[in-house]
């Protein structure tokens, strides 16, 4: 009997020594990457470092507004072609796909989420950059910020549309009754009752699709392009500004780690530093807003 | 349990922190050189027999085809030497022989002062010379350029090719990115003290890559090792002289320079070997045929 009870008590403390020592990690790999960035935050400043617009480290410059820029253009870009899709994804698997499709569907839009980021990449290099060269506006090269934004779209659609379709189904049936009992159809019902009550849901799964947009490395090398200029209009027409090459935060990291030292090292150490710091706010925001969902 | 959980952690970050004191800027500049060099093979520069040794190559992407053309010479003759080659530029080749994690570091360029500095073990041998090319789109008209409209091209002063006799449309400046060794020739040659290749142009990380963008961007430009030229790239001439070996070898094509096989420290057994055979005769053979120039 001594034995069961003393596995019993066990086990509990060798789950919760696990459970802590991935918290652990997590806490490491945020102390680590601050004490590496710490020279370039008290030697460049934090204000130079984060409005400064020229990044050369060659001549001792390193101001990462482009790369702040860039990445939340993509993001945003990201937001505004992605979202849109996989909330329309979500309400045809939740509610109106037949059983047959939504078996075909759903396995299809969770095979999106397991292709490595690299082939992303290569898709777009080879097929999205051509494509969006032929965009007749002087300068544009295709690389740039609207193939990037384009790729991201379609790698945040699997995250958004689990999490929205979760929240859409989650949404109780009496509401869905009680509405159309009152004579509306299906879809006013939809627009009217069901995603207003999912609404918080969707918008967890919105921001933990940014933050996936955010950490994107892989595929933005290779499609955006990576100038160390803000991006910009290319001619009179600020929507051009989509067209306009650029580099994001997780791609200048990437890019010159392998030969940085000394303070350019330290610099992208700050950069991992901002995007933790910026992954951490997203998180908490999506974590607050699903808490609320559940309970109200 | 939530006091337990408590000192639990407490007692895991202090051994974890105790583990890891003691080397705070050797490990992530480590880190960052393993991520991308050949995993270190300590033994094959200091075992002299050559039962199965393997010998790591890390660095430019100039001398990267060169180093396993010869690699292959090699092994006809003695079949146990393996050697594995890898890119990353020249900056990661100067980095990764200084700090051991690969046997020889590739580097197409000199190696500055500021890196000797850093790394007083270094031992640089010459094995052959490159010429730099002035690549276009096949569909570019411009046949010429002179040394200062190249510079002025890659600096952003002439942005159209009809200010130097092609067609009427906006030039794409494609570049390395700046640990590059072909860059860093590129700029002490062609750019000068002054002139910076300019922010807007896109940026790839090897010869490779250029040269497929380069071939698949219209009214695009780049710099382009001789060893990586084909027949999807268009060659300029600068300053009438074509870039062809014959030209670079009796002076008339003056974007030339070192390629660079760098050890820590004198070279021993295996590694020695190759490098004595790739100075032979039979080695500048293969360097000649690949297209580089020989150093004797």
């Amino acid at each position: 009997m001594r034995l069961t009870y003393i596995v019993d008590r066990g086990a509990k403390y060798v789950l919760l020594l696990t459970a802590l020592l991935s918290l652990l990690v997590v806490f490491l790999i945020g102390i680590f990457t601050l004490r590496e960035g710490w020279p370039a935050f008290t030697k460049i400043g934090l204000g130079e470092l984060l409005s400064g617009s020229v990044w050369r480290p060659q001549m001792d410059r390193f101001g990462l507004w482009p790369m702040l820029a860039g990445s939340a253009m993509v993001t945003l870009g990201a937001v505004v072609l992605g979202v849109p899709l996989s909330l329309m994804a979500a309400i045809f698997m939740a509610e109106t796909a037949p059983s047959g499709v939504r078996n075909i569907v759903r396995p299809a839009i969770e095979l999106l989420a397991g292709i490595p980021s690299v082939v992303y990449g290569l898709f777009g290099l080879v097929v999205l950059v051509p494509m969006v060269r032929q965009i007749p506006v002087a300068g544009n090269q295709g690389f740039g910020i609207l193939a990037a934004s384009i790729v991201l779209a379609v790698m945040i659609l699997p995250t958004v549309t689990n999490i929205s379709e979760d929240a859409i189904r989650s949404v109780p049936r009496e509401y869905k009754e009680g509405s159309l009992a009152l004579g509306t159809t299906h879809w006013q019902t939809i627009v009217g009752v069901i995603l207003p009550s999912a609404r918080s849901g969707i918008i967890a799964g919105v921001i933990l699709g940014i933050g996936r947009a955010l950490g994107e490395t892989m595929a933005m090398i290779m499609v955006i392009g990576n100038s160390i200029i803000p991006p910009r209009p290319l001619d009179s027409n600020p929507l051009t500004i989509v067209l306009s090459t650029a580099r994001t935060l997780t791609g200048n990291i990437a890019v010159e780690i392998s030969y940085a030292t000394g303070l350019q090292e330290d610099a992208l150490f700050a950069t991992g530093v901002v995007l933790f710091l910026m992954i951490i706010l997203v998180n908490s925001a999506a974590r607050l807003l699903m808490r609320g969902k559940r309970n109200g | 349990m939530r006091r337990f959980a408590f000192v639990a952690l407490l007692v895991l970050a202090v051994v974890v922190a105790g583990c890891t004191t003691g080397t705070p800027t050797a490990a992530p500049t480590q880190a960052a050189s393993e991520a991308t060099s050949a995993p270190a093979k300590q033994e094959a520069t200091s075992a002299p027999d050559e039962s199965g040794t393997t010998i790591s190559v890390a660095g430019s992407t100039t001398v990267q085809p060169l180093a396993e053309k010869l690699a292959t010479a090699y092994r006809a003759i003695h079949p146990n030497v393996e050697v594995t080659v890898q890119g990353g530029g020249s900056s990661v080749g100067v980095k990764s022989a200084a700090q051991g994690t690969a046997d020889i570091g590739a580097a197409s360029r000199e190696v500055k002062q500021s890196e000797l500095d850093e790394f007083p073990n270094l031992n640089v041998i010459t094995i052959a010379r490159d010429g730099i090319a002035i690549v276009a789109h096949p569909d570019v008209a411009v046949d010429d350029l002179t040394i200062e409209q190249v510079q002025d091209i890659f600096s952003g002063k002439i942005t159209n090719w009809s200010e130097v006799g092609g067609a009427d449309s906006l030039i794409t400046v494609v570049s390395r990115e700046e640990g590059s060794g072909t860059r860093g020739a590129f700029e002490e040659m062609v750019m000068g003290e002054e002139a910076l290749i300019a922010g807007t142009a896109i940026l790839q990380q090897s010869n490779g890559a250029v040269r497929t963008t380069i071939a698949t961007t219209p009214n695009s430009i780049a710099y382009l090792s001789f060893g990586y030229l084909d027949d999807s790239v268009k060659t300029i001439k600068v300053g009438g002289v074509a870039p062809t070996e014959e030209n670079a070898a009796n002076g008339s094509y003056s974007i030339v320079r070192p390629l660079n096989m760098l050890t820590s420290g004198e070279p021993q057994g295996a590694v020695k070997a190759w490098l004595e055979y790739i100075l032979s005769p039979e080695g500048q053979e293969t360097v000649v045929a690949e297209g580089y120039l020989r150093v004797n």
